[in-house]
Formats: structure tokens, C-alpha cells, sequence
């Protein structure tokens, strides 16, 4: 499936990004409204359907925002990005390799806490995501209630609540996405602690990694990717950032450790 | 995975299920509604049969829906040609010249525009209608089991539900099957699920038969006989996937969760214009953008003689034994081969090869269609095994170059185009072979 690796990169050539004035990643599991929101926001006709998977390819639209142009990609729904399957690894792909200036997260009301566990990935590859609620009125109808400042304090990103099928709350949407490219807004993402062993494990290689990432992708997440024995990572972050020797001394660590720690 | 991906997994679940539990409060019942709808149309006494029940339904709505519509076309279509050779005749236009744009392109454009568009405008927004309710991942849930006994993927009939508008798409749907093995199965069978381009065929075939064998055609028999030919698709995936999977592609079916999504009442108005503009409008202006060149070079190769006949004459007869062997003839065997490009071709390329003037002939009625058949020698086992092979026979250019495409490979796009072709040849030959035996055409 190198195919689709390239498709991430040459949708991304194309975004003409010396054009618009920030690129925004829309992440979410299947059956979220992911697409109703992209369609929502760029008035783009694309097709939505309730199905899991339905993006298959990465679309983009513009929208304009308080004069400022905003190109949204819309990423494959997906439950994971462990990069198990061609969807899930070109979503992280380009929330990784593909820099974009926020990533919005879509995720359903009323089965928050399955969604969440992607939210909760995206989070470890970058602190500027937006948690976007949608399908509030279905939760609503089926008597959930989200608080959304509490969740918001507990990610440490903000959260918008929205019903994207009646148009209700994308303008907050909007309002955040501005906010977070434009005025700087700081995140602070509370990441998800792993057990002692991989801790130890990830505070020993993350140093070693960071000169060769040079902070262009997060030492952490590319340590934890080592750790759970995610080969393609390498080869990916060779090929977009062509760092060099990367391969070299941290991988061969990263799984003696792994072999320390689960003897 | 290793054993620290499952620890890094359950690490990140944890996590999401306190954050969860902090900010979501639910008043009553968990299952709800939706619960109960699920308990009915995946059950195991009425699954299959509501399913079956749709599918003939819609069918039966297409095909009835579509007659009308599809008259009204072809007159106002193929009116409007006479008024262009009128235009050709005053401009003094040369008589080759004539033929090629108005006969050959202009013909072949108005045919496959009356023939399909109709259909299409009636079955996709009933598709979608399923696909936006939420009805297809149930389908997938009920067939799972036996895609499981096949060594497949359940998610694979998801991909071939986008393979009923364009096999195209469907191999594309099937990205989101994981393990490589049951992909490439996905990709490979993914063509025995008719496309929107092979149902016209599918269709006036089925009424042919009908008319032949038992006198008399109508919708309702129609529809039963389009439904039982995709039944029949499904089996044939199923026992190829089977097939690939002890053979080629062995290998143990992956687990898979499935989400049900819940039912949602579909915006009417956006699901009218989305299948319209977004399906509809996109695979015609496929179809006439591969039929109306096609439709000029197929009228060259029909008029330009060479000795005695034209040159689809001299193919037509060089296939004719083939042909014949399947239960088809020679010119039936030339249409499927010059209508790769696109699978609408293969009815029009047919009939302009059997006319002797050379001309896609004025389909204004079925009776038409059926008796320049059957003055070819067609019988109800022609019509039948013409079914079989368009069902089973090898994907349209298209296809075949989005294989190529997604799996990067020559070798697997070679095999995507034989498998299919070969179990059309043993199916249509045995079945000829047997009908011959026992006398019954």
C-alpha cells in the first residue's frame, strides 16, 4: 500500500498552501458527521454516507473566515491511527508528516468514550487539536449529556459541541479554528500516562531521538511508535523529513527494551 | 502487536473511559429504539429474507420506474438524429462523415444517455436512501458469517454495495478492509457484483429470456430474474473468495468489530441532489464520454468492409466457434471484447454488428430487440448465458486500471481480469453444454 502514502503527500502537494492561510486536518472515527461537518463548513458537495469507511480518499475544501482563507482536509474515518490499515495510516500520515496549522478531531455525543480514544492519539502527535462534539441533538434526543468545559478542562484542548446535519455551532467551530492558528492560542494536552516499564522505557529513547527529529515531529510519539514495534514510522519519517540515521541507534534500543521490559 | 501495543492500547482506553465517565450523564434507558430495530433486521429468521426482499423491491421499483422515462428519451433522442442528418444533408455533408458522427457517435451517445440514465435516476437515490439510513453495515453484519466460512473479510460487502453503482469505486471502497489477504479477495471478486453499467444489460436480457421462454415478460419476473442473477453474483464471490483463500491468498480470516451506526432518517432533499449530481450525473458522463467515441469507431468497423463483409463481420466469424461452445456466438464474444472500455458498450456494439446496414438500430421497443435477435439464432439459453457471462466476465478498463492502481501490480491486475473471465467460460459452457445434452433449446 505504498500507493496511498503518496496519495497523502500529493493531495497535500496540492493544497497549494502558499494560497491559504492555514491547513486544517479533520480527524474522526466513521459515523461521526465528519464528513457533514467538512461539508458544513467549505459548502463543498461531497458525498457523506453512514457507513464505516467512507472516505476513502483525502478531500479538501476553503472556506473563508474573518478574511482569512482556510483549506480543510478531510481525513479517512478511522477508529485508530496505529496505522492497522491503508486509512489509518494515511490519516496519521498527514496529521503528522502533513503539518497541518490545527487538527479537529470530530466525535460522536452519544458514544464519547469510544471516540475519544482516537482524540486521545491525535493528542500525542500534536497539542494544537480541537475536540469537535458532534451530534448533540441525537444525544440530546437520546437523553446524553456531554459537559463539554468540563471535558475540554480535562483534555486540556478546547471543545466545541455541534450538530453539523442542522448547522448548529460551526461557527464556534470556526471561531476556535481562527483562534488557534491565528491568535496562538496554547493547548495544554494532558497525555496519556502508560505503565512504569513503558514510561521508563520512553524517557530513556526520547532524548536520544529528539536531535534527529529536531523538533519537527513529537520525540514521544515516535519513541511510544517504536516501543509498540510500528515499523513503518521509520521509513515513513525518512521519507518526509529525510532525516537521516534515524534508523540507526534508538530503533535497535527502543526494542532491547522492549525485550527489558517484558521478560 | 506485540505485547506493547496491547499494553499502549489499553493505557489510551483507560484514560478515555475516566475522561468519559466525568462528563457524560445519561437519563434512561441505554437501549433504546435502534436496539430494537437491530434485533429484527439482523436476526437470523428475518435478515435474509428482508434483505432479499429490498433488493427485489428496488429492482422491481428501477425496472417498472424506468420503462416510461426511458421511451420518452429515446424519441426525443433519436428525433432529434433525424434532424441532424436533415442538417447533414443540407451542408452537404460527405456520406462517411454522416455516418461516423451521427450515426456512429450521436447513436451511441443517445443509446447509452436513453437506456441508462433512467434506471440510474431511480436506483441511486433509493441506494443511497439504504446507504444514508444506515441499513448497509447491517447487511454486512448478516453476511459476515458466511464471508467468515469463505476466508474473508465481513467488511467485504460493503465494498461490493459500492460495486452495484461502479466496480471502480468498489475496489476503491476496499481500503478499508485491514489485512492485505482478504483486500486483495475484496479487489479480486469485487467485479461478480454487477454495476450500474451491466444492470441495462441484466435487465432487457432478463425480459428477452423471459419473452422467450414463457411468452411473456413483465416487471415483476424481471425484477426477480435481476435480483436472482446478483444473488447469484454474491454465491460466485463467496466460492472464489473460498477458492483464493485455500489456494493463492491463504490465510486465516482477521476479527473485525463492526459498528452499527445509528438509524438516521436521511435528508431527502440533499439525498436527491447528492445521488443525482454526485452518482447519477458522474458515472453517465463516464458512460458517453468512453460511448460516443466508441460509437464512431464501432460504426467504422462495421461499414468498412474488407472482401465480402465488414471487419466485425470477419471477427464475428473468427469467434464463432468459441462462441458458439459457450452457448453465445461470435458476436456476442466480439461485443464483451470491444466493450472493455465500458461494459454500457456491449449491447449497442451487439446490435450494430447484427444489423447489416451497419446501424445502432432505433431500440423504440423491446419487440424490436427481440426479434432481430432471435433472426440471429438467439434462443432463451443465448439470453440466459448473455446474463451469466456479463455477470461473471472480466471488469471494464476502468476497473481494471484502478486495480492496477491500488494494488501496484501487473501481476494482480492480470489476475483480476483472467479469474473472472475464466469462471464465465466454465459457467456459460456448462450450462450450454447441459441445456444441448438434454435437448431443452
Amino acid at each position: 500500500m505504498k500507493g496511498l502514502a503518496v496519495d497523502a503527500r500529493g493531495v497535500f502537494a496540492k493544497l497549494n498552501p502558499a494560497h491559504s492561510d492555514g491547513v486544517i486536518a479533520l480527524a474522526g472515527n466513521p459515523n461521526t458527521g465528519k464528513s457533514t461537518v467538512f461539508n458544513g463548513l467549505t459548502g463543498l458537495n461531497q458525498h457523506t454516507g453512514n457507513w464505516p469507511g467512507k472516505t476513502v480518499v483525502l478531500a479538501k475544501g476553503n472556506y473563508r473566515y474573518k478574511s482569512k482563507l482556510i483549506t480543510l482536509v478531510d481525513l479517512p474515518g478511522t477508529y485508530s491511527l496505529l496505522a492497522n490499515s491503508a486509512d489509518e495510516q494515511v490519516a496519521r500520515d498527514f496529521i503528522c508528516f502533513g503539518k497541518p496549522d490545527a487538527t479537529v478531531v470530530v466525535v460522536d455525543a452519544t458514544c464519547l468514550e469510544r471516540n475519544l480514544n482516537l482524540a486521545l492519539q491525535v493528542m500525542e502527535m500534536t497539542p494544537k487539536v480541537i475536540l469537535c462534539v458532534n451530534l448533540i441533538d441525537e444525544a440530546k434526543r437520546k437523553k446524553i449529556e456531554i459537559d463539554c468545559p468540563k471535558l475540554a478542562e480535562l483534555l486540556g484542548v478546547p471543545v466545541v459541541p455541534t450538530a453539523a446535519r442542522e448547522k448548529v455551532g460551526l461557527d464556534k467551530l470556526k471561531e476556535a479554528i481562527h483562534q488557534m492558528v491565528f491568535a496562538h492560542q496554547q493547548t495544554r494536552p494532558r497525555p496519556v500516562r502508560y505503565n512504569q516499564e513503558i514510561e521508563a522505557a520512553v524517557a530513556k529513547i526520547q532524548p536520544e531521538l529528539e536531535p534527529y527529529l529536531r523538533g519537527k515531529i513529537d520525540a514521544r510519539w515516535v519513541a511510544l511508535r517504536l516501543l509498540d514495534g510500528d515499523t513503518t514510522i521509520i521509513t515513513e519519517i525518512k521519507k518526509y523529513l529525510r532525516v537521516e540515521n534515524v534508523e540507526k541507534a534508538p530503533r535497535e534500543q527502543g526494542e532491547l527494551k522492549v525485550v527489558k521490559c517484558y521478560k | 502487536m506485540g505485547p506493547v501495543r496491547d499494553l499502549i492500547v489499553a493505557a489510551i482506553y483507560d484514560q478515555a473511559r475516566q475522561i468519559a465517565d466525568q462528563v457524560v450523564r445519561r437519563r434512561g434507558a441505554e437501549h433504546d429504539i435502534d436496539w430494537k430495530i437491530d434485533g429484527i433486521v439482523t436476526s437470523k429468521v428475518f435478515g435474509y429474507p428482508l434483505m432479499l426482499g429490498l433488493l427485489g423491491f428496488i429492482f422491481w421499483l428501477t425496472i417498472s420506474g424506468a420503462n416510461y422515462p426511458s421511451q420518452l428519451l429515446s424519441n426525443l433522442l433519436f428525433g432529434f438524429q433525424d434532424r441532424l442528418t436533415a442538417v447533414c444533408q443540407w451542408l452537404n455533408v460527405p456520406a462517411w462523415l454522416h455516418g461516423v458522427l451521427v450515426l456512429g457517435l450521436y447513436r451511441g451517445l443517445a443509446w447509452v444517455v436513453s437506456v441508462m440514465l433512467p434506471p440510474m435516476a431511480i436506483f441511486f437515490p433509493l441506494f443511497t436512501f439504504l446507504e444514508d439510513l444506515g441499513y448497509l453495515p447491517r447487511v454486512a453484519f448478516n453476511l459476515d458469517r458466511l464471508f467468515k466460512r469463505a476466508g474473508a473479510h465481513g467488511k467485504q460487502v460493503l465494498t461490493m454495495c459500492m460495486g452495484f453503482g461502479c466496480n471502480a469505486a468498489g475496489v476503491t471502497a476496499c481500503r478499508i478492509i485491514e489485512s492485505p489477504r482478504e483486500r486483495l479477495i475484496a479487489v479480486l471478486t469485487n467485479n461478480f457484483v454487477p454495476c450500474n453499467g451491466r444492470f441495462p444489460l441484466l435487465i432487457t436480457m432478463s425480459m428477452v429470456m423471459l419473452g422467450a421462454w414463457a411468452g411473456h415478460a413483465n416487471s415483476i419476473s424481471a425484477a426477480l430474474c435481476v435480483a436472482g442473477a446478483v444473488v447469484l453474483g454474491v454465491l460466485v464471490t463467496l466460492f472464489v473468495s473460498w477458492f483464493l483463500s485455500q489456494t493463492l491468498l491463504k490465510g486465516v480470516p482477521s476479527t473485525f468489530t463492526l459498528e452499527l451506526p445509528a438509524y438516521r432518517w436521511p435528508k431527502i432533499g440533499t439525498l436527491l441532489i447528492r445521488s443525482v449530481l454526485d452518482r447519477t450525473l458522474f458515472v453517465l458522463f463516464r458512460a458517453v464520454v468512453v460511448a460516443a467515441p466508441a460509437g464512431a469507431l464501432i460504426w467504422i468497423l462495421a461499414n468498412v468492409h474488407i472482401g465480402e463483409s465488414s471487419i466485425i463481420g470477419h471477427l464475428g466469424g473468427r469467434l464463432q466457434g468459441f462462441g458458439h461452445l459457450l452457448g453465445l456466438d461470435g458476436y456476442i464474444i466480439l461485443a464483451f471484447l470491444l466493450g472493455l472500455p465500458a461494459n454500457e458498450l456491449v449491447i449497442p456494439i451487439l446490435i450494430m454488428s447484427y444489423l447489416s446496414e451497419g446501424v445502432m438500430l432505433e431500440l423504440d421497443s423491446l419487440e424490436a430487440l427481440r426479434s432481430l435477435l432471435v433472426a440471429n439464432g438467439w434462443t432463451w439459453l443465448t439470453a440466459l448465458n448473455m446474463i451469466l457471462f456479463s455477470l461473471l466476465h472480466f471488469p471494464c478498463g476502468t476497473t481494471l486500471l484502478t486495480i492496477r492502481k491500488e494494488t501496484q501490480s501487473t501481476k494482480w491486475t492480470l489476475l483480476a481480469a483472467l479469474l473472472p473471465t475464466g469462471v464465465a467460460i466454465v459457467v456459460c459452457f456448462l450450462v450450454a453444454q447441459v441445456v444441448r445434452l438434454f435437448g431443452l433449446v
